[in-house]
């Protein structure tokens, strides 16, 4: 059995041996993006399991181990995590959990020490956790984070955000019940194929994959009618985790809604064009300068591969470039504002309300310090800019109900058939 | 053919049936007691019998509890804001803007130039609840609250936000001896500002304004209230209450069946799927056993008919009940008085002791003793013994049944204590936040709700099958859970059952947070009012998997505690009234503001007819005794005093204006020097108070934002009215690296506020508002940026000039820290000398406003100890080894401020949490951890838009008697 090592701060370290012993658990957040991660980390070598536990449990376990006014991700996230662990499926000495980690101002940073904390609480003292970054924060033996593994991962999330943009367009209009579904688990099987064995990662495979998809994404039969164009904004984990936001998009579609939320590309592109802008704004060191414009620059390039996949599909919504979505919040906010979505967060509505989705449902945890600005804060400028932004803010938390959730949603659509009607 | 609109709200049902010609024909509002497919039938089976015969009819439903039910019978749905705006426009054309209030929502509906619609967010409380709330607080009928109000004087700061914050702010008026009538005006008030502030956000409201709703057609003071918040004669239209229920009748669309749709509604089965947690007790054996385990634990008792000597009388004057125990030499109890204090405990008492002395003429009270939230009142009013914390009633009453206790939990109407004993001493103290208040009231208000008494509504918990899972969060998210566990099919003992589990696990979770049993004690005493309930006991011994001891007298102990206290102490002064005085026994009480200070705080001065005299709701000595404890020194006082230097110099550039909040309170020196260098004057607002919150709070856009950024609105708007054309409010990532952390910045909402403000003040237009990001953290870059940034707005401010006031500014903040430091060494030089206990008051540098701390420094220096600031001694500790990421520069000071004192027996630390903000969840708990490890003593005092002052005081009293032990 591996021995438990720790590093001079006194955390658990995943080391090699753990590698060849343990399983790591990754927790639920976005669907589609983290089956196929998974399998690349499987490709390399770990056993790896996705959570895709939606237990009530959950949030109980997180309100026993986490401090009731942290944000309710942090709930889930941890609440999950233990939930698993108490359930009696995993040697619990022999598994690890995986989370992700921003470093950002935002609460959000510490969830990964809330959880060390839980465990230690909850009599998990034994488990390790990796923290899953891209700032070379906590690095372990077992685990690494080399270029070939990042590349893998983030091309796995660009094919995620082309796979999760066709079935939101397609779905609604699918004559045959199922067929899109069928279509992004076949792809996402075969994609974690190509990428286990470090195909499709190229330039070209790149454009030949975007272009298969769109192709075969564009061949199912739909019948379009006219619905109601929703869009989907918000902190990241609620805005995608089904667990955190009772369900949304499944409700938008009973309402007969078309659902759009934008991907995770561009969070991650604004994430590193953050470095860029502290440099700008407060000055700072060149080569670092370089090297992440270097970055980004390429990874704005397979953006562009990825879009213009869409270009001979017009009835399909294409994903929209990084340097259009920055653009469009250039006179409501500034670029400074880098904590939890920032910027991002009004420059996201902007770009749904143009291509169409006027309607938003803008998620955020109850009292999410970051959304305060970025998200309600900006309600009103955004409106100013465009009046035709018809945006309901929703708080989640373990506490709200549905009820209350949907009868607001349910406003903001009413409003939504209105503007369609007259 | 006909048109029926139902509008099932969460506590009504309305009703309205239009004929052809558009004209009502039929209109009803009733209660539904959550009974509402009993009530729908029973309502449509009428509709058809004598309104709507043979002719052709449609329906539609609207209301958030008519949601499940449309959908589940496929009746078309109205969403009730919507319904609303057809109604208005079809009735009222003229509307602008549209205010309604319902059982629990409040909406602001923009009708004119752009339409907009406001629901309130889930943390909003200013509704019909929460008046039926404030009601049972002061015993009244809502209807009565609206007369009372008619008859106000003045207008108190009651907080709206939700019930349970304002019953913290009204519960402490009664016991001062405020008026009824003015603190009726005072909730109404709140009510209008609070819905006001919640949905106006930024836009203004005004026009034709139309009231709607429930609340504002029953009570006309309620208009009035609005009337003057908006500065407007708002229009109350006829059938005001059916607005909803108009504008769905307006929103049918197809002929229905009527009897089929009374069928349908009447086996509308529902999910029954909701969560729910294992049944209290599994046999009625399981329940014996457990009742005769909690037989044994009576206390001693006596009879006061045949008792021979002295008698010692305990009071513990709470904040919804008054409670007194007459006890004899061995502590048994004689008499005991236990009843709701109606909101004036003192002729509650007065009339108890005439009744006492007179049935027993031999009675002697050798000594009393006085505790709860009216404990100074009651002890002058009647020249009581003792007046003493509670925390210590409630020990000295637990020690008589289990002498080693050493945790007790008291759970009473509104409040909770919880105390770990260390050693005989009381060492460590839980009492709920001014926002989880899942307490005794709590239960009673849903039973009332729910149409039961508090004690069938508890025993019917006992035995529910399906005990449903609530949650454990504050009364107003549980009212929509309730709702929501009524619509999904949970019985009224589901119901029952799982409130109580709920006030259980908001009290381990919340409060406590403790996860498991080894985190509380070993010999665990459970009192308080609320643990005479049954249920509650047993889910509180499960929950936590040990058996406690619950005397008999749990909801007693406090007086219990004080009557033995009195007991043991034994000294009487000789001066509590005698009957004679007793039965000539008057008081009247008058309201003033105190102006000795910043804190301005409103006192009741009550007047006792023997020309005696208690002032409370002061928070110092100054009214009292005219001269003051000034002398103790105070760091917040020293450091505001310090910060107020920094006056305004004339220079040609003419005036740039700081808003005076936030990290303001630490930037000053540094912007106060580099514009005055750059040839500004720099002015600031004046300090907070609540005018300043008024004059913003329209523009706040999210209610759950902490008070120190809400105030922010009003510093701006001042500096407006001031006729200040320039305001400089960076935003700033980064804060200063102080080497105490891994990272350095500020909390996203310090960091980014004045977005907020940039998007929501439209009275900044044509003004020059710099909201730019600047990096003060990079010392050398900064000159060359903040160029660029200046000479987007001014003309010709050279870099060279930039440079050095750049210099000017980075010299004046490192010597205005190396001013507090040595001020602060010197107040701790002196603490030393005289042997005072040191009290680290530690929070932001922005808890230095006196709005916004409430004067707690001044509560603290008045009980005799020195205040210093964390980050007078955070410099003193190098960077430690935390938990959790280290990452804030001014939360990285706190933890270094509790790692300085671990091993400092003189001082103890406060922590001062503004209530919303996130990043205390995480520093809390550390700075806690790091105290305890050391065997410290970790307070924490959560303050808001207002502050719990009683609550306060049992924190730091109890502290202080914890440190004297």
């Amino acid at each position: 059995m591996a021995e438990l090592v720790y590093d001079e701060t006194g955390r658990l370290l995943f080391t090699k041996e753990m590698k060849e012993e343990y399983t790591i658990l990754c927790p639920t957040m976005i669907d589609i993006h983290f089956r196929v991660v998974l399998e690349i980390m499987k490709s390399f070598g770990y056993k790896a399991e996705l959570l895709n536990t939606a237990s009530p449990n959950i949030a109980q376990e997180g309100l026993k181990y986490v401090h009731n006014d942290t944000c309710y991700p942090a709930l889930l996230v941890i609440g999950q995590f233990l939930d698993a662990l108490n359930s009696g499926k995993y040697d619990i000495n022999k598994v690890a959990l995986i989370i992700t980690q921003t470093g950002g101002g935002c609460r959000a940073s510490n969830y990964i020490h809330l959880l060390r904390k839980a465990l230690i609480r909850a009599n998990y003292p034994q488990v390790p956790v990796i923290s899953l970054n891209l700032n070379g924060m906590e690095k372990n033996p077992g685990f690494s984070m080399n270029i070939p593994f990042l590349r893998k991962m983030i091309s796995g999330l660009y094919y995620g955000d082309v796979l999760m943009q066709l079935k939101n367009n397609i779905e609604p209009y699918e004559d045959n019940k199922g067929e899109t579904k069928n279509m992004v688990d076949k792809w996402i099987s075969l994609l974690s194929k190509q990428l286990s064995k470090g195909e499709g990662l190229s330039k070209a495979q790149f454009t030949h994959n975007a272009k298969e998809i769109v192709k075969n994404f564009a061949a199912i039969p739909v019948h379009r009618t006219p619905k109601v164009k929703v869009g989907i904004v918000g902190e990241i984990y609620v805005k995608y985790a089904p667990i955190a936001n009772n369900d949304l998009e499944k409700f938008l579609a009973s309402q007969d809604c078309e659902v759009c939320v934008p991907g995770i590309v561009n969070f991650i592109l604004y994430n590193i064009d953050n470095r860029l802008e502290d440099i700008r704004l407060y000055g700072g060191n060149s080569i670092k300068y370089q090297i992440n414009k270097i970055l980004l620059d390429y990874l704005l390039s397979l953006q562009g591969i990825m879009i213009k996949a869409f270009q001979d599909y017009p009835e399909l919504l294409a994903p929209t470039g990084y340097y259009h979505v920055k653009k469009l919040v250039k006179n409501v906010i500034g670029y400074g504002n880098k904590m939890g979505e920032g910027w991002l967060l009004p420059a996201e509505i902007l770009e749904l309300v143009n291509a169409g989705y006027e309607n938003i449902v803008c998620t955020q945890p109850f009292g999410c310090l970051p959304n305060h600005i970025s998200g309600k804060g900006m309600i009103r400028k955004i409106k100013e800019v465009d009046g035709r932004a018809n945006i309901v803010p929703i708080d989640y938390d373990p506490s709200a109900t549905r009820v209350n959730q949907e009868n607001r949603i349910k406003l903001m659509l009413s409003v939504a058939r209105e503007k369609i009607e007259t | 053919m006909m048109n029926i609109g139902l509008d099932v709200g969460s506590t009504t049902i309305k009703c309205v049936v239009l004929d052809e010609n558009e004209k009502i024909c039929f209109q009803s509002y009733e209660r539904h007691f959550s009974q509402i497919t009993e009530k729908m039938t029973a309502l449509l089976t009428k509709l058809k019998n004598e309104v709507v015969k043979n002719n052709p009819v449609q329906l539609a439903i609207s209301g958030s509890a008519g949601m499940g039910i449309a959908e589940e019978c496929n009746y078309p749905f109205v969403q009730e804001v919507y319904a609303t705006r057809i109604a208005t426009a079809k009735r009222i054309p003229e509307a602008d803007v549209i205010i309604e209030l319902g059982g629990e929502d409040a909406k602001i509906l923009f009708v004119t130039n752009g339409m907009e619609v406001r629901m309130n967010g889930s943390c909003a409380g200013g509704t019909g609840a929460f008046i039926d709330q404030m009601s049972t607080l002061l015993n009244v009928t809502p209807e009565e609250l609206n007369h009372l109000a008619q008859e106000h004087q003045k207008i108190y700061t009651i907080a709206s936000r939700c019930g349970v914050f304002a019953k913290s702010d009204v519960q402490p008026l009664l016991n001062q001896g405020a008026r009824k009538s003015d603190i009726a005006a005072s909730i109404f008030n709140a009510v209008a500002n609070q819905t006001i502030a919640g949905l106006a956000q930024g836009r203004e409201i005004k026009g034709n304004i139309v009231y709607l709703g429930g609340p504002l057609t029953f009570l006309s003071e309620l208009r009035k209230s609005f009337n003057t918040a908006l500065n407007v004669t708002g229009i109350f239209p006829e059938n005001s209450l059916y607005f909803v229920a108009l504008g769905t009748a307006y929103s049918c669309k197809d002929n229905i069946d009527l009897d089929h749709a009374i069928g349908n509604i009447k086996n509308y089965t529902q999910s029954g799927n909701f969560l729910s947690i294992p049944p209290l007790f599994n046999s009625t054996e399981e329940f014996e056993a457990f009742e005769q385990r909690h037989k044994k634990a009576v206390a001693k008792r006596g009879s006061i008919t045949t008792y021979i000597g002295d008698a010692y009388l305990g009071i513990d004057a709470g904040s919804t009940t008054i409670k007194a125990v007459l006890i004899g030499s061995e502590n048994q109890i004689l008499d005991e008085l236990y009843q709701s204090n109606s909101g004036d405990p003192i002729p509650i008492i007065n009339q108890y002791l005439i009744n006492l002395y007179e049935q027993y003429p031999n009675l002697n009270i050798k000594c009393s003793a006085v505790t709860g939230y009216g404990e100074d009142l009651l002890k002058h009013a009647f020249g009581l013994d003792y007046g003493i914390v509670e925390t210590i009633a409630h020990y000295t009453a637990a020690k008589t049944f289990l002498p080693d206790v050493d945790f007790i939990i008291d759970i009473g109407g509104q409040d909770m204590k919880c105390f770990k004993v260390r050693n005989n001493t009381i060492d460590n103290i839980f009492l709920n936040e001014a926002c989880s208040s899942g307490c005794g009231s709590f239960l009673q208000t849903f039973a009332n709700t729910l149409g039961y008494d508090i004690i069938d509504f508890a025993r019917k918990g006992l035995f529910a099958k399906r005990p449903v899972d609530l949650g454990s969060r504050c009364t107003v998210f549980m009212n929509s859970s309730v709702k929501q566990a009524q619509k999904d099919g949970a019985t009224t003992e589901d119901i029952s059952a799982g409130l109580s589990v709920s006030v259980v696990k908001n009290a381990i979770y919340k409060v406590i947070r403790a996860a498991s049993p080894d985190e509380l004690g070993k010999h665990i005493v459970v009192q308080g009012g609320t643990f005479l309930n049954d249920a509650v006991l047993r889910v509180f011994e499960e929950e936590m998997g040990v058996h406690v001891i619950r005397p008999d007298i749990a909801g007693l102990m406090g007086a219990y505690g004080a009557a033995v206290y009195a007991k043991e102490h034994n000294r009487s002064k000789g001066n509590m009234l005698n009957i004679q005085k007793l039965k000539a026994f008057s008081h009247h009480v008058k309201m003033v503001t105190c102006s000795l200070c910043n804190n301005h705080c409103k006192l009741t001065v009550n007047q006792f007819n023997d020309s005696r005299k208690f002032i409370g709701g002061n928070r110092c000595d100054k009214p009292i005794k005219q001269h003051t404890s000034i002398d103790i020194p105070n760091m917040y006082e020293t450091k505001l005093k310090t910060l107020l230097n920094y006056t305004p110099i004339p220079g040609p550039r003419g005036k740039i204006g700081l808003p005076m909040g936030m990290n303001m309170y630490e930037m000053l020196p540094f912007w106060h020097a580099f514009f005055t260098s750059l040839g500004f004057e720099v002015v600031t607002s004046p300090l907070s108070n609540r005018d300043v919150y008024i004059k913003g709070q329209h523009t706040i856009p999210s209610d759950t934002v902490c008070y120190p950024a809400k105030l922010m609105h009003g510093h701006v708007y001042s500096l407006l009215n001031e006729g200040v054309t320039t305001i400089f409010y960076p935003c700033l990532t980064y804060n200063f690296d102080e080497g105490l952390s891994d990272n350095h910045y500020n909390c996203p909402v310090v960091a980014y506020y004045p977005e907020v403000i940039s998007a929501n003040v439209p009275e900044l237009e044509g003004h020059i508002f710099i909201n730019d990001y600047l990096g003060v953290h990079r010392k050398k870059d900064f000159p060359q940026k903040i160029h660029g940034v200046l000479n987007k707005y001014f003309d010709g401010i050279s870099l060279k000039e930039i440079k050095t006031a750049a210099e000017k500014a980075y010299a004046e903040y490192e010597r205005y820290f190396e001013t507090i430091r040595k001020q602060g060494d010197a107040i701790i030089e002196q603490a030393e000398a005289n042997q005072k206990p040191i009290i680290v008051l530690c929070g932001r540098p922005y808890h230095l406003d006196p709005e916004i701390n409430h004067g707690i420094d001044k509560i603290i220096t008045s009980l005799g100890a020195y205040i210093v600031t964390e980050d007078v001694i955070s410099s003193r500790v190098a960077k430690l080894n935390t938990t959790v990421l280290n990452q804030w520069t001014y939360h990285a000071r706190l933890y270094a401020a509790a790692e300085y004192i671990c091993n400092k027996p003189q001082y103890n630390l406060v922590q001062l949490v503004s209530f919303g903000c996130g990043i205390d969840s995480i520093t809390t708990d550390e700075v806690r951890s790091i105290l305890e490890n050391n065997g410290k003593i970790y307070t924490q005092i959560k303050i808001d838009e207002i502050t719990n002052q009683g609550a306060v005081k049992i924190r730091l009293r109890s502290l202080f008697a914890t440190l004297e032990q």
